[in-house]
């Protein structure tokens, strides 16, 4: 195989890319479709009550108000002749947004100013640059919340899965047998930690901040900004970290264990191949591509857990944002976030769809005729 | 049968799967406790606070706490007008009541507050009160006179007039004999008096007063912001955590375990729309939903569990079943099934889902405790049970107050302790079911 002609190589690697080009297209256009089934569920539930549509309702009664209240031209009209030109303006916006039609026909509307990430004007809240719109708002925070999230899930699972080849060449050590005991404390999630976290190392031994993610007045040098943002990262991430390594460990080395044991494994170690070799020829190799899945499943695990975490370290992400849209009861906003988070979500799942592709070659070879 | 006896009996050999049993023990024994002991209806009327715990200090530490530390904190003394004895003096058209309330106050350190509660029963002319504090040095200190309304609170340790004249906060001043104005003043410890002279106006008028010199610590998992004793709310949570966990999680796993054994019987477009169903709810962000519809709707626990449940039904966990399912479709006693003659539903609920239950016990264990943590969690953003008390709700207060910061500890960490000895047993248990149940960790 390896003294295959380069011209046949090339062709091959055409035929992968061209059949990967078209897995990716198809599973794109699956995926468009799931978000769409997705958001349009979110606004029917939103909706269930005729929420949506109190909402708009008042937005515009709002927005009429402030409108005629504002221009100098009505200034000397009297109230009556006021509230009449107000009416008169609120029901011609009701039939330019087509309120006055039935639900079903207008929830196709929602769901394509969804699908466009066209969300609305928040309620009360606005963003740290003064923008009303719900997008402008939650693209602010998304930095921080894939910044600690990010850092965390790298972390977690290149440690978690090294750890666990290490564990699993020599099982039943003490150290093996330690890491097993700890497993269960995985049952609570990070936030749960956090508050510990925050309760010995900010307040009992106040050594690192209790909150926040930079100091303040925020540091003007660039490098001491990273530190401050660092030493704030310190805890949240440190509890994200207690929350799951350990049972990421656990199913790591059980994963590897039952992989090491396989007939080809021993082959090869019979042949007298060194350790490592093994490792990432034998081991890894074959099982890059549930490693990956895992990987990625976790951090859709991950985003949910996001919100509780970051509302306890104040951390000024899309949970945050959640919890203070929560508190304002700002509806257009935390519909906006189930929207941001469901594509949060199709895109984690497309990037597992995508590397599973890459690294797992009967995709390649059937053309995602999965 | 015997596979599951055996797999029982298994468990003594795992001592991690003992200790996990005991919690869940314990904890269940502690739900029923809680339930028996304060029914449904009292536990929600508690919860909502108000006259029912005005005796109780504010933020009291447990009395542990106090214990640790040497024993000085003082605990909350009541001395009320019914049990002592009433002095009457007739003055012609008025009456001279003289009540005296007696203290008994042997701690190191000075009570949190003061308050006397009045109650006055007259039908025209309020009667006029007369208040003050007697020392054991017998040094006499007056405290207020006025008109008795039918009901009133006087919050002695906050009358800023007496304040100024004791040079002391009142709660402090009322029981030390230090000169005003010493940095840390000692506790005068003996028999405080506190008389009530009333001057009734009318034949039937009477009055009612009961004293209450608050301590700093109280019970054995100390009170809230609001006097709410938070034994109420760390048993009530009990069975509620329970419940939660245990009905998401049997609903989720029962309920997916059922459509993916469907779907894989069926095939065709069953099969399909199950797994495009499932991919679309695996995109669908399970808590932001909870907290659109808490936010929108309602948050009662059962909503919560409701939506939990139809959410979690075409979960992740379709497509780990349905790969379990498929070979087991070819089996050779389903065909024999089959050929006798079983309808689908049968063969789906009673060869096809038997099967696979084991593999799914460990699953469902572990799975508790997550959805304990979920409940936990939404009531922690605020979005919790509104009637009933719940651990999440005892963190969420203890959050909004700031607890950690102002030394609060114990708010904190008893709800989180419970929390986390929830989730290790159920988890134990889980863990150790995992490797008897799943033969291919048996071995390792």
């Amino acid at each position: 195989m390896a003294s295959a002609a380069p011209v046949s190589r090339t062709a091959s690697l055409l035929r992968d890319l061209r059949y990967l080009g078209v897995f990716t297209a198809k599973r794109v256009i699956a995926l468009l479709l799931t978000v769409l089934v997705g958001v349009y569920l979110t606004i029917l539930i939103a909706n269930m009550g005729g929420q949506v549509d109190e909402l708009r309702m008042a937005q515009i009664q709002g927005e009429v108000a402030e409108q005629v209240r504002g221009d100098p031209a009505f200034q000397d009209l009297d109230s009556e002749e006021r509230e009449e030109l107000m009416q008169r303006q609120i029901d011609l916006e009701v039939e330019r947004l087509r309120l006055d039609e039935p639900f079903i026909l207008r929830s196709f509307d929602y769901l394509r100013a969804a699908m466009t990430l066209d969300l609305g004007r928040a309620e009360q809240m606005h963003s740290d640059a003064g923008s009303r719109q719900v997008y402008n708002i939650i693209v602010e925070r998304l930095p921080a919340t894939l910044l600690l999230f990010g850092t965390a899930n790298l972390l977690v699972f290149f440690v978690s899965v090294f750890a666990a080849l290490s564990l699993s060449r020599r099982y039943g050590s003490r150290l093996d047998q330690s890491v097993i005991g700890l497993a269960p404390t995985s049952a609570a999630p990070a936030w749960f930690y956090g508050i510990f976290l925050i309760l010995i190392f900010a307040f009992i031994l106040p050594l690192l901040p209790s909150g926040g993610m930079v100091s303040v007045p925020p540091p003007e040098d660039p490098w001491a900004y990273a530190a401050s943002v660092i030493r704030h990262m310190a805890l949240p991430l440190a509890a994200m970290f207690i929350a799951q390594i350990f049972i990421s460990i656990y199913s790591w080395r059980t994963f590897f264990l039952i992989h090491s044991s396989e007939d080809y494994v021993e082959m090869a170690r019979a042949k007298g191949l060194p350790d490592a070799l093994v490792e990432q020829r034998y081991i890894l190799r074959p099982t890059l591509s549930p490693i990956v899945t895992s990987f990625l499943l976790m951090l859709i695990g991950l985003w949910s857990g996001a919100i509780i975490l970051e509302q306890v370290f104040n951390w000024p992400g899309l949970g945050t944002l959640l919890f203070e849209a929560i508190g304002h009861r700002d509806t257009p906003v935390i519909i906006g976030s189930v929207v941001i988070f469901a594509y949060l979500l199709a895109v984690t799942v497309f990037l597992l769809d995508f590397l599973y592709a890459i690294l797992d070659p009967r995709v390649r070879i059937d053309g995602g005729q999965r | 049968m015997t596979r599951w006896r055996d797999g029982l009996a298994q468990i003594r050999r795992y001592p991690s799967a003992v200790v996990g049993l005991l919690i869940i023990a314990l904890l269940l024994a502690t739900a029923i406790y809680a339930v028996t002991a304060i029914p449904y209806s009292e536990a929600q009327k508690l919860w909502r606070g108000g006259d029912a715990w005005q005796e109780l200090p504010v933020n009291a530490s447990p009395v542990w706490t106090d214990r640790i530390r040497g024993g000085e904190a003082p605990r909350t003394i009541t001395a009320s007008s019914d049990e002592v004895a009433v002095e009457r003096e007739d003055l012609g058209a008025a009456r001279l009541e003289t009540t005296t309330l007696e203290v008994d106050f042997p701690y190191g350190d000075f009570p949190s507050e003061i308050n006397l509660f009045l109650e006055a029963e007259f039908e025209q002319r309020q009667p006029f009160t007369r208040v003050h504090w007697r020392r054991p040095d017998g040094q006499e200190i007056p405290i207020e006179a006025r008109r008795v309304g039918e009901r009133e609170r006087f919050s002695i340790s906050q009358d800023r007039q007496l304040e100024s004249r004791l040079g002391f906060a009142p709660q402090i001043g009322l029981l030390t004999d230090a000169e005003p104005g010493t940095a840390e003043p000692d506790v005068l410890q003996g028999t405080y008096q506190l008389v009530i002279e009333t001057v009734h106006f009318e034949e039937d008028a009477r009055l009612h007063a009961d004293l209450v010199v608050y301590g700093q610590v109280h019970g054995a998992f100390g009170t809230d912001h609001q006097r709410r004793d938070l034994a109420v709310a760390l048993l009530w949570g009990t069975p509620v955590a329970l419940a939660f966990g245990l009905l998401a999680a049997v609903g989720t796993t029962v309920t997916t375990l059922i459509i993916a054994a469907t779907g894989v019987w069926y095939g065709g477009w069953v099969d399909a729309v199950i797994q495009r169903l499932t991919e679309v709810n695996i995109i669908l962000p399970l808590l932001p939903i909870l907290v659109m519809i808490g936010t929108l709707y309602s948050t009662s626990i059962w909503l919560m569990l409701g939506v939990v449940v139809v959410l979690g039904i075409f979960s992740a966990g379709i497509k780990m079943y349905r790969s379990m399912l498929l070979p087991i479709r070819q089996a050779p006693y389903i065909e024999a099934a089959r050929a006798y003659g079983a309808s689908g539903g049968r063969i789906i609920l009673r060869y096809m889902v038997p099967r696979i239950l084991p593999v799914l016990i460990p699953t469902f264990v572990t799975l508790i405790p997550t959805y304990v943590f979920l409940e936990a969690s939404l009531a922690v953003l605020g979005l919790g049970d509104p009637v009933l008390p719940t651990w999440g709700k005892v963190l969420h207060d203890a959050q909004a107050q700031s607890a950690l910061y102002h030394g609060f500890y114990y708010w904190v960490v008893s709800p989180a302790a419970l929390l986390m000895l929830t989730g290790l047993g159920f988890a134990m248990l889980g863990f150790a079911l995992d490797r008897i149940f799943n033969p291919r960790l048996r071995s390792l």
